[in-house]
C-alpha cells in the first residue's frame, strides 16, 4: 500500500525527482515549471538527495548541462515550460540524436506570443517530431507516475531516447489533489541504478560523442534513432505492466472510457480528459452512447492501436489544445486520421476542433456540445464542418 | 601515441556500413582517427617548405591550428602532411627566413 498525500502536479513531479535521486539536474525557472526546480532546489539544500543541481543561465543551458551530464554517464533531469521548451530546441535534437535518456517534465503553456503563461499544447506539440519520447498525464498521480516509470523506458537498451512527460500547465501542476506515492525503496528496486553501456568518464573505454557525422553515415544513424521509437512502444508496455505490478495502477498506450458500445468518442490528451469524462457520465444517463479516447503515449504514436480502437465507432473528435497553423487541422488530428487512414479504417467520420488555446476554460457544456454534434453525424452520417474551432467567440 | 581504430569503429566508419552495424548516435571509440578523414582537397594555397632557407626554429610547428607539420624523430620538422593540410598560410607568415612559399594549388 501506497502513501496517501495531497499535492499539487509540481510537487508530485518534484517529489518522483526526490524519489528518484537523479546525479544531475539543471534547470531554469518558468512559470507554471518554476515549482519543480524550486521544490528540488530544498530537497538539495536539506541533503534529502544527493543530486548535483546546476541553476544555469537559461533553458538552453539547463538541456545542454542536461546532455553534458547523461553523456558523461550520469542521470539527467530537467523541467520546463512554453518559451523555456523553445529555448531547448537544439539541443532537443541532440539529446535523442545522441541517443541520451535525459527525462523532462513538460509542464505544458501556450507559447508566446502575444505573451500568454496559461495552459495549452503548444510548447509539448511543437518538439513531437525532436525524437523524444511524450507521455501526457490527465492528473497529478498520473504525471507522478509516468516520471517513475520515464527512465525505465529511456534508459532501456532497444529504446536510448529521452523521455518528456506533459501534464497541464496551473489545471494539474497547481491545483492540489489527492495522490499516492510509492515508498522509497520500491522507487529504487524500481527504477535500478544507471549503468550506461558507454559513457565518456568511462576510462576503461573513454568515447567520443555527438561527432561530426556527414552524408555517409548520418542517415544511419538517424534510421537507427527512428527504429528505437518504434522499439519504445513494447517497452513502454513492459514498463508499465511491472509498475502496475507493484502499484495496482495499470496504464495503456491510450486510456478507454465508456467505448465498448459507443458510438460518438472524442479523443483528447490531459487534464481535459477529466471534464470529458464527466460529461461522458451524464450523457450516459441519458442513454447516449458516448465514449472518450485518451492517448498517454503520443510518441511513439500507437497506429495500430489507435487505429484499432476508433474503428468501432459511427463519429470522432478529435480535439486539439494546439493549433498547427496548417490549414489542415491540429497535430493530434492529424496523426488520429493518417493511422486511420493506413490501416484502411475510413468508416468513421473525424472531426478536430482546436479548444482551450492560451488557458480557455473548456467546460462541461464546451464538451456536451462537441458530444451533440457528433451524435448528430453518427445519426445523419453527414459532417458540416471537418475543421472546428471550440469555445472562441464569434 | 597508438593510432588506429578498433574492431567497432572500423565496421562504423565503414561507408557500405548497414545502420545496424553502426555504433549508436556516431559514438566513437577509438582516439585519433580524424587522421583518416582526409582534409587537403579543401585547400585552395599550397605552403611549399623550401629545405635549403630553414633553420629548424620550429616557429611554424605551433602555429599550425591542424598537425600538418610533421616532425621527424631528431625533432626537426619535415615536410607538410598534405593529405590535412588546408593551406591557411599561418606557418607562411610566422616563418622569420621565407623558407615556406605559398603558391596557388592549381599551379
Amino acid at each position: 500500500m501506497g502513501i496517501r498525500e495531497r499535492m499539487s502536479g509540481n510537487e508530485a513531479i518534484a517529489v518522483a525527482m526526490k524519489q528518484i535521486n537523479p546525479d544531475v539536474v539543471a534547470a531554469f525557472p518558468i512559470t507554471p515549471s518554476t515549482e519543480v526546480p524550486q521544490y528540488f532546489s530544498t530537497f538539495v539544500a536539506n541533503g534529502t538527495v544527493d543530486t548535483e543541481f546546476v541553476p544555469v543561465e537559461s533553458e538552453h543551458s539547463a538541456m545542454s548541462a542536461c546532455i553534458g551530464a547523461q553523456a558523461a554517464g550520469a542521470r539527467a533531469m530537467t523541467a520546463t515550460s512554453a518559451n523555456g521548451l523553445a529555448l531547448m530546441w537544439e539541443l532537443l535534437y541532440i539529446a535523442s540524436g545522441s541517443r541520451l535518456p535525459v527525462v523532462l517534465a513538460c509542464i505544458n503553456r501556450a507559447l508566446s506570443g502575444p505573451i500568454n503563461i496559461n495552459n495549452d499544447h503548444s510548447d509539448s506539440m511543437g518538439a513531437r517530431d525532436s525524437g523524444w519520447i511524450q507521455l501526457y498525464s490527465e492528473t497529478n498521480q498520473e504525471a507522478y507516475d509516468n516520471m517513475l516509470m520515464a527512465h525505465r523506458i529511456g534508459e532501456h537498451k532497444d529504446v536510448l531516447l529521452p523521455v518528456m512527460v506533459c501534464q497541464d500547465g496551473f489545471i494539474t501542476s497547481h491545483a492540489i489533489e489527492n495522490i499516492e506515492l510509492l515508498e522509497d525503496d520500491k522507487i529504487k528496486g524500481f527504477i535500478g541504478e544507471y549503468k550506461p553501456e558507454d559513457y565518456l568518464l568511462n576510462r576503461e573505454n573513454p568515447i567520443s560523442v555527438g561527432p561530426l557525422d556527414f552524408i555517409p553515415h548520418y542517415f544511419e544513424h538517424k534510421m537507427q534513432q527512428s527504429l528505437a521509437m518504434k522499439n519504445a512502444k513494447d517497452v513502454i508496455l513492459q514498463v508499465t505492466e511491472e509498475f502496475a505490478e507493484i502499484t495496482g495502477r495499470s496504464y495503456g498506450l491510450f486510456e478507454e472510457y465508456m467505448t465498448e458500445d459507443a458510438e460518438a468518442a472524442i479523443v483528447l490528451l490531459n487534464s481535459t480528459a477529466g471534464t470529458a469524462k464527466y460529461v461522458v457520465d451524464a450523457l450516459r444517463k441519458q442513454g447516449k452512447k458516448v465514449g472518450l479516447i485518451k492517448p498517454r503515449v503520443y510518441r511513439p504514436f500507437p497506429v495500430d492501436e489507435i487505429a484499432q480502437a476508433l474503428s468501432k465507432f459511427k463519429s470522432i473528435a478529435v480535439m486539439d489544445k494546439a493549433d498547427s497553423f496548417n490549414a489542415a487541422g491540429g497535430p493530434l488530428f492529424t496523426d488520429v486520421t493518417s493511422a486511420m487512414f493506413i490501416k484502411g479504417i475510413c468508416e468513421p467520420k473525424v472531426i478536430n476542433y482546436i479548444y482551450g488555446l492560451g488557458g480557455r476554460d473548456v467546460k462541461a457544456d464546451d464538451i456536451e456540445s462537441v458530444f451533440e454534434n457528433l451524435l448528430d453525424i453518427a445519426k445523419t452520417g453527414k459532417v458540416d464542418s471537418v475543421f472546428n474551432y471550440l469555445g472562441v467567440r464569434e | 601515441m597508438k593510432k588506429g581504430l578498433n574492431e567497432k569503429d572500423k565496421k562504423s566508419l565503414d561507408p557500405n556500413v548497414s545502420w545496424k552495424d553502426i555504433t549508436r548516435g556516431g559514438n566513437i571509440s577509438s582516439p585519433g582517427n580524424a587522421e583518416l578523414f582526409k582534409t587537403g582537397d579543401w585547400r585552395s594555397m599550397k605552403p611549399v617548405w623550401i629545405e635549403e632557407k630553414c633553420k629548424q626554429c620550429l616557429l611554424c610547428y605551433p602555429v599550425c591550428p591542424d598537425t600538418s607539420i610533421l616532425i621527424n624523430e631528431e625533432g626537426k620538422r619535415v615536410d607538410f602532411d598534405y593529405d590535412h593540410c588546408k593551406g591557411c598560410g599561418i606557418c607562411v607568415k610566422v616563418c622569420p627566413f621565407k623558407a615556406i612559399d605559398f603558391v596557388e594549388e592549381s599551379k
